[in-house]
């Protein structure tokens, strides 16, 4: 088993829920301390976003933090350099386009990934049908591929998606890209339908936008994936200040839904 | 022209590299296509359609003076005379009437000059489908009448924004939107790319070109031509007049615009779906197209074509704006036919490689894939060189 999946499935096992905050790399000069202020601020795992230029499942929040990492010259490589600077003590997944890593090879940026200290990847526009060379290409290297289930998905597809899944499913809350909503959304209905395929834990991202759906969230799945609203504080300037601010709000409100 | 196999792919190029809220629907749409591509009444009713509201078959016209300037045979196929004036028209006519099948009520498409969102909002008026356009900024500025006329067709048309705001970003925008939308509502893209079955799907219904201009080219006693021309982008036109030839002799030749040469100067990547050439930097981040015609201004190329090169079947060259300038004006005063900037390209290649590429006399058939309409008010200020 992965690093990563062992360690989510032991966060689990301690009762508590996830909180995993996304942050795209490269958005601020200063995104690196954005990532220890997230630890600080309670994450339990981070996503670390990897720019790319044409985001398909994204919406506008985090393509404009895209474009501001393009246009400061981010790429996979300095990246990497940032976070050597970076002992979070939490594991990182980065979340970025099949592109990329085609790009760069695929065995090449699985290793890469490793040396950066990232053990996950979320990689949207990787289906599990064209799953079978990345897979592959990480099998000897500690790089959890994570995939998504969406909405959409049908009972007769969960099982395989969940089952190629590493470290957690990701259930997609509503048929949308990325970005803040008011809608609840139908997290729960896909979560039920994850646990019934699969012993994962299942963590619900999308459209997660708010401390008190982060808990209604919690009630009802391992872990809560924040993106688009942080990225939104991230874009305004609040700095890392502001990013631990953010993101203990969103674990106090979890927590408290845990003990109520 | 071959079929892909069982994961969508053409040789190494194609593919379905979507999100998962996407599968379902790409499942599905394949499904729905080969029943009803296999199915006598669906054939008969896209057939029909074709016949009596697009005008089909569309003529192969000698062009006598043109010839004798450049010592071959030219012919002419005339996409151009379709309605709504390309052959965008013949895929959109395809995919409407799918969508009626798969009891969808609600289309949408990108657009990049314009001409396959008016295809797609006449198919749409056609059959009382609603329909959303999605078209970059920047295009709808270049093209702001081809916007009045798909609102006069009773669609809606939203400016993309985002990215480069042109023809990869309106696809970027179509797919985030199909996304929320997809119950209801089938993605009509525009040509040969995307994830399987559209590459496939659209090249099916693209190949009525070739099929007519085989038999036509026997008619005019012009047998088998020894050179195909036409342009691409993302290759419908080329994918449907390719398919009439590819089992002949007979030489296929994309044209690509010399900004937008993703055959010429891209690399394997995964764009919008498929995996393909790209126009990519070394990061691998996507590259924008540059060209004259906004219908190439496209970063990638249909699979199909990524692997008809690979193999050799076509070859695939490029042109630069100012050759498109002189053969538009060319075709325009020896034949008494305006085409498009894109189709401008296909003729460009052949003034420009008869005698070294392309043999003295040698019989050629060239995809006239559209009409000038759109253009002239940019080439009336490219040739006074106020663009």
């Amino acid at each position: 088993m992965k690093t990563l999946e062992s360690a989510l499935r032991a966060l689990r096992a301690s009762g508590r829920t996830a909180l995993v905050p996304y942050l795209m790399a490269g958005a601020t000069p200063d995104w690196a301390r954005h990532v220890e202020a997230a630890a600080l601020g309670g994450a339990d795992a981070i996503e670390i976003g990897i720019p790319f230029s044409d985001p398909m499942m994204d919406g506008v929040v985090i393509q404009e933090a895209g474009l501001r990492a393009l246009a400061a010259g981010t790429t996979f490589e300095s990246i990497g350099r940032q976070l050597e600077t970076v002992d979070v003590g939490v594991p990182l997944i980065a979340m970025t386009y099949y592109n990329i890593f085609l790009h760069h090879g695929l065995e090449r940026s699985a290793g890469r990934l490793r040396d950066f200290g990232i053990s996950g990847a979320i990689v949207p526009d990787l289906s599990l049908e064209e799953s079978a060379e990345w897979t592959a290409a990480c099998s000897d290297t500690d790089v959890a591929t994570v995939f998504l289930v969406a909405p959409s998905t049908p009972s007769s597809r969960v099982e395989a998606v969940a089952g190629l899944s590493e470290g957690f499913v990701y259930a997609s809350a509503r048929m949308a890209v990325t970005g803040a909503s008011r809608e609840v959304g139908e997290g729960d209905a896909v979560v039920r339908r994850v646990r019934a395929k699969s012993d994962l834990p299942v963590y619900v991202g999308i459209g997660v936008s708010t401390p008190e759906q982060a808990a209604a969230t919690a009630r009802v799945s391992d872990g809560v994936i924040v993106g688009s609203a942080l990225a939104r504080v991230v874009l305004s300037g609040e700095g890392a200040h502001g990013v631990e601010t953010f993101v203990r709000r969103f674990r106090d409100a979890i927590d408290q839904s845990a003990t109520a | 022209m071959g079929t892909p196999d069982a994961r969508g792919r053409f040789g190494d190029f194609g593919g379905r590299f979507v999100p998962e809220a996407l599968m379902p629907a790409c499942l599905e749409l394949e499904e729905a296509f080969i029943s009803a591509w296999s199915d006598p009444a669906f054939v008969a009713q896209y057939r029909q359609t074709l016949a009596d509201f697009v005008g089909r078959p569309t003529p192969v016209t000698p062009l006598p003076r043109l010839s004798q300037k450049l010592g071959v045979r030219l012919f002419a196929k005339r996409e151009d005379l379709a309605h709504t004036g390309s052959h965008k028209i013949n895929n959109v006519v395809g995919q409407t009437l799918l969508t009626q099948r798969m009891g969808k009520t609600r289309i949408i498409a990108e657009t990049g000059a314009g001409q396959h969102g008016v295809a797609t909002a006449t198919g749409a008026a056609r059959l009382g489908l609603a329909c959303t356009v999605f078209m970059g900024e920047v295009d709808t500025v270049r093209q702001e009448l081809n916007v009045f006329r798909m609102e006069l067709l009773g669609a809606r048309v939203v400016p993309v924004t985002s990215g480069s705001r042109t023809l990869k970003d309106a696809v970027n925008e179509a797919m985030r939107e199909w996304v929320t939308c997809v119950a209801d509502t089938h993605y009509c893209i525009g040509s040969v790319m995307g994830p399987h079955p559209f590459p496939w799907m659209v090249r099916e219904f693209q190949t009525v070109i070739g099929m007519e201009a085989a038999s036509q080219m026997k008619d005019l006693g012009a047998g088998t031509p020894d050179v195909v021309v036409a342009c691409v982008g993302g290759g419908s036109n080329a994918a449907g007049v390719f398919a009439g030839f590819a089992n002949t002799d007979a030489r296929l030749i994309g044209v690509e615009a010399a900004g937008g040469a993703a055959i010429g100067i891209g690399s394997p990547g995964v764009l919008h779906g498929m995996r393909s050439m790209i126009l990519q930097d070394e990061f691998g981040q996507i590259e924008e197209a540059h060209s004259i015609s906004a219908g190439l201004d496209y970063p990638g190329i249909g699979p199909e074509h990524a692997h008809l090169a690979s193999t050799q079947r076509a070859e695939y060259y490029a042109v630069g704006d100012d050759e498109v300038l002189d053969a538009l004006s060319l075709l325009s005063e020896n034949e008494g036919i305006i085409p498009a900037l894109e189709t401008a390209h296909a003729l460009a290649w052949i003034t420009r490689e008869v005698g070294s590429r392309v043999p003295v006399g040698a019989t050629i058939l060239l995809n006239l894939s559209g009409r000038g309409d759109k253009d002239v008010a940019q080439v009336r200020s490219l040739l006074r060189g106020e663009l």
